[in-house]
């Protein structure tokens, strides 16, 4: 029984990085038609600067108020570069999508080997309180504090999502845009600063999932983004581009299917279900779970 | 309302665009046979000793050298390969790596785990490679554009994930499989004969170049050119775009796995970094920054990609970088960096990659002459 509830919770976890990391990209792609590989170099470049904060930053440090104040900076960091991704680099590009692919792709390449350049390629030790590395007792199970922060910090931003996307102007806008972009443009409404929005929305929370993901694993390296990022497309699909709700559940689906499989079967083996898994959703369902048809 | 009209402009007569008057140049009689002198000169090759300083490390036909150009070679059939798919059917594939990786491990398994000789191995993983094209673009086809990219690139992470998790001991996980060359043929054994693996990948390039040409100008080709530009109307037509997709993806599939196989036999070996989606990126990468639907961008961009890869590893610990301030050399000194940046560069100011250079040199010229001379 512990087993089970100490696999739930740790999946659980896993879960909520995935959705961090793919509520941005689903918004982004269900709003803008933008597929973007650079979402891992985001969740980069928060990793390191709160790395980086932790230890350079006045009044930031490993514990207590000071590692708020670090996750703050890192966050307000992936923030700002999704914002000067979306204003340089992508707006340029306006309804070119696959050239706004292709610069994405470009720039997780010189981004991510940007950050090995700047920091080396291997993993640094990442600051973290004392007691996220403690565990708590749930039921008989021993759950690591990181994942539960993980968890709580994933619940929170689906709660702060759904929130501002019902009840303010701009949720509006952008759920509006999902629905039908050029009826909101018709109306008269600048779609593109929607999609700045967006951009920084994701750039966010990627960027938490970055500096919480740091905690949870302990180290921070330059590739990680790009292996989460893969996950993450694929919570999309599953979810269904678009939609915030869609990507929770899938989230949940995928984190909870990989950590259990990985256990009982062969390590590497839920990994793959959890593609099985996409295979299955696409061939019954195309549009995933919910969400507008994906379809480019 | 009346209608202003200004009386003295008349409308300017209609021009022919260049691209449609055949050129009438020095080069109109010979351009036919290009690719025949190049090829020619690319064959002889490592009968030159010319040693090219700042270019490549030794003589023409030092080995070193050959094997940098060798598997530049085969990234240019690739490129030229992965072309079929996204500059000619305008399918966006992230998962192209999965049946190059299939072609290296397959024909490494089957050397060096089952004993098979080469020939079969070969035979058996381009096959095979084929094969696992047709079953896993049946399914991914499924889905279009955007999300049929997201799908290869699942279906390529399993690829990567099977290979490094060494399911059944076959791969050697993290740290590859070298190739057990004894029971090859000895002309591809050893460093005296790379020239060999040199001739085996210009023959891998011309071949993918030939097939990708024939397939793009048949009957075939204008259907795959047609759903590039509008797959509606290629279903209005009453053929089936379903189809004609799972076609030029599993011929692509299978010309990666035999350029997988070659591979395998210049680097002696298959090791789990082809696995990952970065070399897919890269594909991408050396497409575009050649010229996506023409013959020869591809292949150009593959081989350049290739050897500035190698290279920019070079320039990068040379001297003159090692010189500069910390803030740039080190990006300098990764060549993902520079790649990156040239691509994204690419992407804005060169849309047609380097096989639109001569079109756009050709216009700067015309500008610049004097009108009488034009």
């Amino acid at each position: 029984m512990g087993t089970v509830i100490l696999l739930t919770l740790t999946g659980l976890g896993l879960a909520a990085l995935y959705f961090l990391v793919a509520s941005g990209l689903s918004l982004v792609f269900g709003l803008a038609d933008v597929l973007n590989f650079a979402h891992g170099l985001f969740l980069g470049v928060g990793a390191y600067a709160t790395w980086w904060a932790a230890a350079n930053l006045p009044g930031a440090g490993s514990d207590g108020f000071g590692f708020v104040l670090a996750v703050v900076f890192g966050v307000a960091a992936g923030t700002l570069v999704a914002v000067l991704v979306e204003l340089v680099l992508i707006r340029p590009l306006y309804s070119r999508t696959i050239e706004q692919v292709l610069v994405t792709v470009g720039l997780s390449l010189a981004g991510v080997a940007l950050l090995q350049a700047t920091w080396g390629a291997d993993a640094r030790p990442f600051p973290r309180p004392d007691w996220t590395r403690q565990v708590t007792g749930i039921l008989g199970a021993q759950v690591p504090n990181g994942g539960l922060l993980l968890i709580i910090a994933a619940v929170l931003v689906l709660g702060a999502l759904l929130a501002f996307l019902r009840w303010t102007r701009y949720g509006l806008v952008i759920r509006a845009g999902v629905e039908n972009r050029e009826m909101v443009t018709a109306l008269g409404i600048d779609v593109r600063k929607a999609f700045t929005l967006v951009f920084a929305i994701g750039g966010a929370a990627a960027a938490l999932a970055g500096a919480l993901g740091g905690v949870y694993f302990g180290t921070v390296s330059p590739g990680q983004g790009g292996s989460l990022l893969i996950f993450a497309f694929i919570v999309v699909v599953i979810g269904g581009m678009g939609s915030v709700v869609g990507s929770a559940y899938a989230a949940v689906a995928v984190g909870l299917l990989q950590q259990f499989v990985n256990y009982y079967g062969p390590s590497g083996l839920g990994d793959v279900c959890v593609v099985g898994l996409l295979a299955v959703v696409l061939l019954l369902r195309p549009q995933g779970i919910a969400g507008k048809v994906a379809t480019a | 309302m009346t209608e202003v009209k200004s009386p003295e402009v008349p409308a300017p007569p209609a021009a022919v665009p260049a691209e449609l008057t055949p050129e009438r140049g020095r080069w109109h009689r010979v351009r036919p046979f290009l690719p025949l002198v190049a090829l020619v000169l690319a064959v002889i090759v490592p009968y030159s000793t010319l040693p090219l300083p700042g270019i490549f490390e030794g003589p023409l036909n030092s080995p070193g050298t050959l094997q940098v150009l060798a598997v530049c070679l085969v990234f240019g059939g690739l490129a030229a390969g992965y072309d079929l798919l996204f500059g000619r059917t305008g399918m966006l594939s992230f998962g192209h790596a999965l049946y190059f990786a299939a072609g290296v491990y397959g024909t490494d398994i089957l050397v060096t785990k089952a004993g098979l000789p080469l020939w079969q191995a070969a035979l058996l993983t381009v096959t095979g490679g084929t094969i696992l094209a047709a079953l896993l673009g049946a399914v991914a086809l499924r889905t279009v554009g955007i999300a049929f990219a997201m799908v290869t690139l699942a279906f390529a992470q399993v690829g990567a994930i099977l290979v490094a998790r060494d399911f059944g001991g076959f791969t050697g996980g993290e740290e590859g499989l070298p190739l057990d060359v004894s029971g090859l043929p000895a002309g591809l054994v050893g460093v005296t004969n790379t020239v060999n693996l040199y001739w085996l990948a210009l023959a891998y390039l011309a071949l993918v170049v030939f097939v990708v040409h024939r397939v793009s100008s048949s009957p075939t080709g204008r259907v795959l050119a047609g759903l590039r530009d509008d797959e509606r109307r290629i279903g209005v037509l009453g053929l089936d775009p379903y189809r004609y997709k799972l076609v030029a993806f599993t011929l692509a599939g299978g010309l990666a796995a035999a350029g997988g196989g070659v591979y395998c036999l210049i680097v002696g070996g298959a090791s789990p970094h082809i696995t990952s989606s970065e070399l897919t990126l890269s594909m991408l990468v050396m497409v575009v920054l050649g010229g996506p639907g023409t013959r020869w961008g591809p292949v150009l961009g593959g081989v350049l990609y290739m050897y500035l890869d190698h290279r920019l590893t070079a320039f990068g610990s040379s001297d003159a970088v090692e010189s500069l301030p910390a803030v740039l050399s080190r990006p300098l000194s990764q060549p993902l960096f520079v790649l990156g940046t040239l691509f994204i560069l690419a992407v804005y100011f060169f849309p047609g990659g380097l096989a639109s250079l001569t079109s756009r040199l050709t216009l700067l010229r015309r500008s610049l002459l004097p009108p009488s001379r034009r």
